[in-house]
């Protein structure tokens, strides 16, 4: 199983085993990654599973859709590896994958 | 009430409101015992996609999980299910659980949600007629929601549209019987009501709007629906999306106030201080709305309210949203920020042709909701807004030439 790592902006970090077909989202939560909220459960409604791709896995997590472009307008310091976790989908290509969590969803 | 005196968290109900509560506990360091009672064989998990992509069968039982089975054991999480909670003592600061055990408590937290009406028909218990709420609805209407089936819908809210929207995915015959003139009418303006009841339309959905069903028939299951003004209508399968009760019985019960759910202070806290209640079962004061006490049924007020009751058991604070919703249709994906009843003034960013606008409500001169459909960044923007208390004149909003994000950054 692809293993991500999720690091808190505290530092703090978390590896989880990520099955494939699901998000990055749903392994945090799952796994109760402090910092990822998805209060929406992943349908793109909340915002709240802001986080940064590590800039050496950005060609491999994709583009952003126009949706998630749309809500992270709103988001809190986004930057140019700024994604919703929601809307990344776990393969073998990511086992390694690592991603920084801000520090607020809100 | 501070974390010193509170030793033991009972929560009745586990579905979201009551998971999130657990979860978030644990996660701000609360080290005392917690009892999570829920009616449902399940451990809590999202009923937002029982009528989307599990009803579609695009999501398994173990996704619609909050968090895994396992991880209640691990954060010792005391899991009591499937077990009906059957009293409260406030005196003696006890809840008696079905078969007799009790469990004392610090403090309690009511989160025991809704429940569906049911049809008040003759034929309502025939085998093919079904409610909407839980998983196990689901698990037993999947196998007759098959391709070239006729599904007959009642009740025209989110709940029956996302219910006929997947129906027409997946190749069902749908028609939606609905009592007032138009869908959605409980939640919605006649105009966004009007570009969704367009969309089912052009997918193939009949409506029966302004008519009521006198009877279901069928001898041993459904066969139709008889309306009451004597036609009737051949169903293999009907589905009721009438709306829900907030399960109040253990409340009144135990003498709390109960006015449309569960009388709670903006802290989610009963008239009694040991008893909080949050989710659909609980009636609040929202902030953003000059206190206007509401009942929602949504996601956003069950994690808020378990934020509240999370957050206060810690000595915290808990920060507050504006009410958010949404509801998958179709390729339609309507995002809602705000409570838009009692709207004096409408506005639009889009046109609904285009099948992306966004409709602003204004009462009194003031920004009060959106209902977005496709449209995200007006979405989160007037969510925004309304939580940090600001208003944008609808001239100016509705302005397609200046970015929403702009709009808002100059809001003052």
């Amino acid at each position: 199983m692809p293993k991500i790592t999720y690091i808190e902006h505290s530092g703090k970090e978390h590896i989880i085993d990520a099955p494939v077909g699901q998000t990055v989202m749903e392994a945090a939560v799952k796994h109760a990654v402090p910092g990822i909220d998805a209060d929406c459960g992943g349908a793109c409604a909340c915002a709240t599973c802001h986080v940064y791709v590590d800039p050496e896995w950005l060609a491999k997590t994709g583009e952003r859709n126009s949706m998630e472009e749309s809500m992270l307008d709103f988001a809190n310091e986004v930057e140019d590896n700024s994604r919703l976790s929601c809307q990344i989908k776990v393969s073998e290509a990511l086992d390694g994958l690592i991603v920084r969590l801000p520090k607020s969803q809100h | 009430m501070s974390e010193g005196e509170i030793k033991r968290v009972v929560i009745i109900g586990a579905g979201q409101a009551g998971g999130e509560v657990a979860q978030r506990l644990r996660q701000g360091g609360f080290a005392g015992d917690i009892s999570l009672i829920g009616e449902e064989p399940a451990p809590p998990y999202q009923r937002p996609p029982l009528s989307k992509a599990y009803l579609k069968g695009d999501l398994s039982m173990d996704r619609l999980l909050l968090r895994p089975a396992s991880v209640y054991g691990e954060e010792n999480i005391a899991l009591l299910l499937p077990v009906r909670a059957v009293w409260i003592d406030r005196r003696s600061k006890r809840v008696r659980l079905e078969g007799g055990r009790e469990l004392p408590y610090d403090a309690l937290v009511l989160a025991t949600g809704a429940r569906p009406r049911k049809l008040p028909l003759a034929g309502a218990d025939l085998a093919g007629a079904f409610l909407f709420r839980t998983a196990a609805d689901v698990d037993a209407i999947r196998p007759k929601f098959v391709a070239g089936a006729k599904l007959i819908v009642i009740g025209a809210g989110y709940i029956g549209l996302e219910v006929a929207a997947v129906a027409r995915q997946r190749g069902l015959e749908v028609t939606v019987i609905e009592t007032a003139v138009r869908p959605l009418a409980r939640v919605t303006s006649p105009e966004v009501a009007g570009f969704f009841l367009d969309e089912h339309t052009r997918q193939g959905v009949r409506f029966v709007l302004g008519g009521a069903p006198a009877l279901i028939k069928g001898q041993e299951r459904v066969t139709g629906v008889r309306l009451t003004d004597g036609a009737e209508l051949p169903a293999d399968l009907v589905i009721a999306g009438i709306g829900v009760s907030p399960e109040v019985t253990l409340a009144q019960q135990c003498s709390l106030g109960v006015d449309n759910g569960v009388i709670t202070d903006a802290q989610c806290r009963t008239e009694d201080p040991f008893i909080f209640a949050i989710g659909d079962c609980a009636n609040r004061p929202m902030s953003h709305f000059d206190n206007r006490r509401v009942r929602l049924e949504s996601v956003h007020n069950a994690v808020e309210g378990a934020k509240i009751v999370a957050a206060t058991i810690l000595g915290q604070s808990a920060a507050l949203e504006a009410p958010w919703f949404w509801s998958d249709q179709y390729d339609l994906k309507l995002q809602i920020a705000g409570l838009f009843q009692d709207y004096d003034h409408i506005a639009f960013r889009g046109v609904p042709e285009s099948r992306s606008f966004a409709a602003f409500y204004y009462k009194a001169g003031r920004l009060i909701a959106v209902d977005a459909v496709n449209r995200p960044g007006e979405y989160l923007g007037v969510k925004m807004l309304i939580q940090k208390g600001l208003s944008v004149a609808p001239e100016v909003l509705t302005d397609e030439s200046r970015p929403m994000k702009e709009l808002v950054a100059a809001a003052r």
